[in-house]
């Protein structure tokens, strides 16, 4: 019920945010909606019913939401670049407060690869290691904010790594990549440490399933996730550095336009791929 | 990483690693069942040292792609150095997974419950192969002046 106003309220303010910017004149690809549109899907499948009922039951139906909910969703969610399209859509005053918010100091900490990283994999350690899985069974509020801390540590660390949304301070591409390579190691540990460790309470046979699942399933995101980062790396480094992409029969308009006073903080904080 | 024949020899040794790894998980693992996914007596050092190796290789693989796909870009891909990597890249992991992992950190073995000696010797010596057949494509693409 919760999950589905949240995803609701999400789908509706992206929603919105386009229709604003189109009204303003400006332009937003079409693909981030649908990239927008897609995450929410995968997020819905995740946590609303039948699959949701099933995961109270099973590792292995758990895990199938762990990896649609923390991997696949956020990926999906932070190429539509959400944070972009609220800067270009609010009003001046609120956009201005976003970009300072976006530039402070505890947003930087919070952002940044090597904290998003830990939250994302402390996070599943946690809950796989200690009594707080079998808790979740019993307690409708847990269940709800371990699904917050998954798509939340999720997204963050998918922003932190394949981000499309402004971060001034974005750390370089190769610690980047070392801090990656260490998050999807910390993942594969994980999943085989489950298969002989089962949390309290699940069967072995249970626990095999989903280890198993947690660790091919992973692979499989994992494998897009390096994609996403490699192309951008392979983008930002051609030869001949590409335009925007918009086809040349389309009428050449500005990407997006906003009333003249947001320039200078529209400015500072600069589109990075 | 600058130069041309760099970036060859980079992205070759990068996709012989990522190949050997995932040769052994395909193989050995998914279809024959030799290595077992979790194994009890597995020290807590071989899940990670595995866990690690995974990730580098699964990363290697695309990257060495990507690489590839920017050096046909710049038009300066080189055939035989970027084949002398890839084997010296593949022949290193498995020497190095085939030595140090099985026999000096006793991580795991090729197999179980048989003699593993001929399993060993094969997998050495046909790492070794590899690494000599690449230094030697390597050497000559380096006479060749790149």
């Amino acid at each position: 019920m919760v999950s589905g106003l949240a995803l609701l309220a999400a789908a509706a303010g992206y929603a919105a945010g386009v229709v604003t910017v189109h009204r303003r004149g400006g332009w937003w690809p079409g693909r981030r909606v649908v990239y927008w549109a897609a995450g929410l899907v995968l997020a819905a499948a995740a946590t609303l019913r039948p699959a949701a009922g099933h995961a109270h039951h099973d590792l292995a139906g758990h895990m199938t939401g762990h990896l649609l909910l923390g991997m696949a969703a956020p990926l999906l969610l932070v190429l539509a670049a959400p944070v972009t399209l609220a800067l270009r859509a609010l009003p001046v005053r609120r956009a201005r407060t976003l970009a300072r918010v976006l530039r402070s100091g505890p947003v930087h900490v919070l952002t940044h690869p090597l904290t998003a990283a830990t939250l994302n994999a402390g996070g599943l350690w946690l809950l796989y290691t200690t009594d707080l899985y079998p808790a979740m069974a019993g307690h409708d509020w847990l269940r709800t904010a371990v699904h917050v801390h998954i798509v939340a540590a999720g997204y963050l660390f998918t922003a932190a790594m394949v981000g499309v949304d402004p971060d001034p301070r974005r750390p370089a591409r190769p610690v980047r990549a070392i801090i990656l390579i260490a998050f999807l190691a910390a993942h594969g540990i994980l999943a085989k440490f489950l298969y002989g460790h089962p949390p309290a309470g699940v069967p072995a046979a249970d626990a095999q399933a989903g280890a198993e699942l947690m660790y091919y399933g992973g692979d499989l995101v994992d494998l897009a996730l390096i994609a996403v980062f490699c192309r951008q790396w392979y983008d930002a480094t051609g030869p001949a550095r590409r335009g925007p992409r918009v086809p040349a029969s389309r009428p050449v308009r500005p990407l997006w336009r906003l009333p003249k006073d947001i320039g200078a903080d529209g400015e500072a904080l600069p589109r990075s791929g | 990483m600058s130069s041309a024949p760099a970036r060859n020899v980079v992205s070759g040794v990068l996709l012989g690693v990522g190949v050997a790894g995932f040769v052994d998980e395909t193989v050995f693992h998914q279809l024959l069942h030799w290595h077992h996914f979790y194994d009890k007596s597995t020290p807590a050092a071989g899940l990670v040292s595995d866990g690690v190796f995974h990730a580098v290789s699964w990363f290697a693989t695309v990257a060495a792609l990507f690489l590839l796909a920017d050096l046909r870009r710049r038009a300066a891909f080189r055939a035989t150095p970027w084949w002398g990597g890839l084997l010296v890249g593949a022949g290193g992991f498995q020497l190095y997974d085939g030595t140090l992992q099985h026999k000096v950190m006793r991580l795991h073995q090729i197999r179980y419950d048989v003699d593993v000696t001929p399993y060993d010797w094969t997998w050495n010596i046909l790492a070794a192969v590899m690494i000599v057949a690449g230094a030697v494509l390597l050497a000559r693409s380096r006479g060749r002046a790149g």
